[in-house]
């Protein structure tokens, strides 16, 4: 197993008085990926939320716990959540690309990181295209609107987008469930090449998907993590029930 | 590609994530937004306090107040009228008493005759008059406007409610000087040939046209407020086998009731502060009586009539901010209770019920 | 047995009847009042066309009044109107989107500080336009202009007197709440989502609003705009004392000069005219012109507005 690069501790949290995460601790491995898997509700997606304290722009949670990464308390009263997000980048389940050129879109991350000189931008643009498999479909038009391209590829320009600030770690939330099979092999491939320089954890319903692109798996059910271990021993020896339940089709 | 790729994989930047940065143009930018943003509080408090403050020498010049003006025949304002023409008699009359004036015990007489030798500034014939304007335009607006937005929000089908609801909001983008307008041309005129009355501007013109300002807001806010009513309750009447029609008026309307009540408050205050259709359309004469079709003049008529000839600072100039602030609080307190009051009542309806 | 029930299906079926007549009936009032709302709309607008299309013409829009306003045009009303919506935009404009971004932004919705913002808007908005003009005359010129005589041209007059900048302040005044409104909504409509990339980019909240939000809300900007400077142009109240006159022979050149507005002609001439008869197409077709201008930029206002709620959804 490689180093850790995430370790959380007892993490609890809180919408107003519901409990949406009970006591999950989990230590995820570094340049390699982490599958969240589990029935919708289950916490999954809000627990990978808490990863770049994107739950901080929803009143009224409350998050109870440590989080380090790279031994650094992210819930510290003196962390920078800021210069966190750009450690910690995200993909969103339903591409997201800003109404602009594909250009600007992957240059808005090194633009406000004071990024101005063009070459520059320009080397920058390439190289995270290049990384997100997808320079040789957009190089002709980069000018062009991004929401001109297909969901497929909106959904690799955000991943270059997010590559273009150079995260450590990427949060994927279910990055390929709007896409067409052609597409989510694509982006699965991606994952692949991308896990040699980050740290990936993909948010799926999609057990296959689970099962193909991670090296570890996180089972989470009604808020708690059941069970985390090697993705092969998940999928082919759980030692819980619930697990082995889900993973079998008997629920969710 | 793919071994490039590792060579050259960047670490361009280097996030310290440990300490808190202080990012100034961050911080100003929101320190500034909230302060400009407070700024409509101020402004508020603003015109509180500077109407309040030239209306409140009004209750302090009791005393001084000497009667130093040169006879002068009373102006009059607006479109000539013949009851207008009866008052500067009647100054004449108790000008001979050359009493101290004392502007504040005359607030409650049944004269308004500011520009006179012995000024008198009864605000009563103002007061009824502006409530006669209000209710004859309250009396119009109100049945037409919330039956248009019944109809506009439970019978038209979608495509003739896209129609239909922006027509009618054009209305409220006439300028009130052009309703003001059109009342003192055309409507004065209709109206006088069948109805046959005296004074061709009275209060029945006046109200008819302020109607014509109101309806728009009574009709919007009404349609906001039906259309408000959850799905679930048309479905549920619709469901038990009642007509959409029954359905409206059994089920929606008696539910957007407190909505339609708080339309028709803001329409009221709209009516009660319309300065130029009274200014144009009601004659201006400071009568009291309550004959619809008689001249009247309008609280806010008189300051928007009479503000522009007074001296600054004068006894007339500050009774005139007085009227200006009773309308202010008349208004600000329509608004605060259409606002919290019937809001919490709507929304109380719907949560408990949930 | 079998008669009861008769009766009794026959007693409802009659008392449904009834009251179904009844329904039928209002059904058809509130057809009525559309058509009498959409008939006021339309003679207003056909009487203003028929009484002033003959009048209307480019020399009318170029040329000074006449021969004590019987005659010529009404140029510098319209000069008037431009140069006080212009300013009250530059005023209005700025500060309506800056509290729109608090409000969409910053402000959290169940703060206390939020909702007294909320309920200041609310006030500006129905406060009736006279109070406007009291507050222009009382703080504007009598505070903010005499204070400005004193400290700058030691008493002499020159700012403590009605003027276009004081009634274009005050016209400001009265139309940010439409600002504020049309802006914030649009600021609405940006989806979450784009705030979220932004923010998982680690752009700051500034930063987010800056490239993200305000490129968005332009339509919602130029909508409030428009709206605002509409409802600025067909206001008389607020300005009958703070800077609209009669007449000038000459167009204003400065910022404390008085000014002539089209509202302002129209109350004059219907009301205070020497032969209001003789002027009477003079007044339509000045009435036209104000009605056309506040009615197209309303019309454009309604469709911009129009695509953005299109886009929300």
């Amino acid at each position: 197993m490689n180093d850790i690069k995430v370790h959380v501790k007892d993490l609890d949290l809180h919408y107003g008085v519901n409990p949406a995460l009970k006591k999950v601790n989990i230590m995820i491995p570094e340049k390699m990926v982490t599958a969240f898997i589990g029935p919708s509700g289950c916490g999954k997606s809000t627990f990978l939320r808490t990863l770049n304290r994107m739950n901080d722009l929803i009143e009224n949670v409350k998050i109870d716990g440590e989080v380090r990464i790279d031994d650094i308390d992210i819930y510290g009263k003196e962390i920078d959540v800021v210069n966190l997000r750009k450690k910690v980048g995200m993909i969103f389940q339903k591409s997201n690309p800003f109404a602009k050129s594909i250009y600007e879109n992957i240059a808005f991350g090194p633009k406000i990181n004071g990024i101005t000189h063009k070459d520059t931008l320009d080397e920058i643009v390439e190289k995270s295209l290049r990384q997100a498999a997808i320079w040789d479909e957009v190089k002709g038009r980069l000018y062009n609107s991004a929401l001109s391209l297909s969901g497929g590829q909106q959904q690799r320009i955000c991943i270059a987008r997010t590559l273009a600030v150079n995260p450590e770690i990427i949060l994927m939330d279910e990055p390929a469930s709007a896409l067409d099979p052609i597409s989510t092999a694509k982006i699965e491939e991606l994952i692949h090449e991308l896990k040699q320089d980050y740290t990936i954890i993909i948010v799926t319903h999609n057990m296959q998907q689970a099962a193909r692109t991670s090296d570890y798996t996180a089972f989470f059910y009604l808020g708690e993590l059941v069970e985390f271990n090697k993705t092969e021993t998940i999928f082919s020896n759980p030692s819980k029930r619930q697990t082995e339940d889900y993973i079998s089709g008997r629920f969710g | 590609m793919k071994s490039s790729l590792k060579k050259t994989s960047p670490k361009t930047f280097n996030y310290d994530i440990s300490k808190k940065r202080f990012r100034f143009s961050d911080w100003f930018a929101e320190k500034f937004i909230k302060s400009i943003a407070f700024l409509s509080i101020a402004f508020v408090i603003l015109i509180f306090v500077f109407v309040f403050r030239e209306a409140f020498p009004v209750f302090r010049m009791d005393v001084k107040e000497t009667v130093t003006a040169e006879p002068m025949v009373q102006e009059r304002y607006g479109v000539d009228d013949k009851s207008a023409a009866a008052e500067p008699e009647k100054s004449k009359e108790t000008s001979p008493a050359k009493k101290v004036s004392v502007p504040s015990s005359t607030l409650l007489s049944k004269d308004w005759m500011p520009v006179s030798d012995n000024p008198r500034y009864g605000l009563i014939p103002l007061f009824l008059g502006t409530f006669k304007v209000t209710i004859i335009a309250l009396l119009f607006a109100a049945p037409i406007a919330i039956l248009a937005a019944i109809y506009t929000a439970m019978f038209a089908k979608p495509r003739l409610r896209e129609i239909i609801k922006p027509v009618i909001e054009l209305l409220a983008g006439f300028p009130s000087v052009v309703i003001g307008f059109f009342a003192l041309m055309v409507m004065a005129t209709v109206l006088q040939e069948i109805f046959g009355y005296a004074s061709r501007l009275n209060s029945f013109v006046g109200g008819i046209a302020m109607a014509l300002a109101a309806i728009p807001i009574i009709y919007t806010l009404t349609e906001d407020s039906l259309t408000a009513i959850p799905k679930t309750y048309i479905e549920a009447s619709l469901g038990l086998g009642a007509s959409m029609r029954q359905t409206a008026f059994y089920v929606v309307l008696p539910a957007a009731v407190p909505g339609i009540f708080a339309a028709v408050l803001l329409g009221v205050g709209r009516i009660f502060g319309e300065t130029m259709i009274a200014l144009m359309a009601t004659g201006n004469a400071a009568l009291v009586n309550i004959n619809p079709f008689d001249s009247v003049r309008t609280l806010s008529a008189t300051i928007g009539a009479e503000m522009a000839e007074v001296v600054f600072g004068d006894t007339h100039y500050s009774v005139l901010f007085l009227i200006g602030s009773l309308l202010f609080i008349f208004t600000f307190f329509l608004n605060a209770v259409a606002e919290f009051y019937l809001k919490n009542v709507v929304i109380r309806r719907f949560q408990s019920k949930k | 047995m079998l008669k009861t029930s008769n009766i009794f299906q026959l007693q409802g079926r009659k008392g449904i009847l009834n009251r179904s007549t009844i329904d039928i009936l209002v059904e058809g009032l509130t057809i009525l009042a559309v058509v009498v709302i959409i008939f006021i709309i339309v003679s207003i607008l056909g009487i203003m066309i028929s009484g002033g299309w003959s009048r209307l013409s480019l020399k009318f829009l170029s040329e000074y009044p006449k021969d004590g306003m019987t005659k010529g045009g009404i140029f510098p009303a319209i000069i008037g109107t431009a140069l006080m919506t212009i300013i009250m935009a530059f005023a209005a404009v700025p500060f309506g989107v800056i509290t729109a971004i608090y409000l969409a932004e910053y402000a959290s919705e169940r703060s206390i500080i939020a909702k007294t913002i909320r309920f200041a808007v609310k006030t500006l908005a129905v406060v009736p336009s006279i109070i406007f003009g009291l507050f222009g005359l009382g703080f504007f010129i009598g505070f903010v202009g005499k204070n400005m005589d004193v400290i700058l041209n030691g008493g002499e007059l020159k700012w403590g007197q009605p003027s276009l900048i004081w009634a274009s302040l005050t016209m400001a005044l009265l139309t940010l709440p439409v600002v504020i409104v049309s802006v914030e909504e649009a600021i609405r409509t940006i989806p979450r989502d784009m705030r979220e990339a932004s923010l998982a980019l680690g752009a700051t909240k500034w930063q987010t609003i800056r490239k993200v939000v305000l490129p968005g809300s332009v339509s919602g900007i130029l909508t409030g705009t428009i709206l605002a400077v509409s409802r600025g142009a067909g206001e008389v109240a607020p300005i009958l004392f703070t800077g609209a006159v009669y007449f000038m022979s000459d167009l204003p050149h400065a910022l404390n000069d008085q000014f002539m507005s089209l509202g302002y002609h129209i109350y004059i001439m219907s009301t205070q005219s020497a032969n209001v008869d003789e002027t009477l197409p003079i007044q339509f077709a000045t009435t036209l012109v104000l009605l056309l201008l506040t009615f197209s930029l309303n019309a454009i206002a309604v469709v911009i507005r129009y695509r953005i709620r299109k886009r929300a959804n």
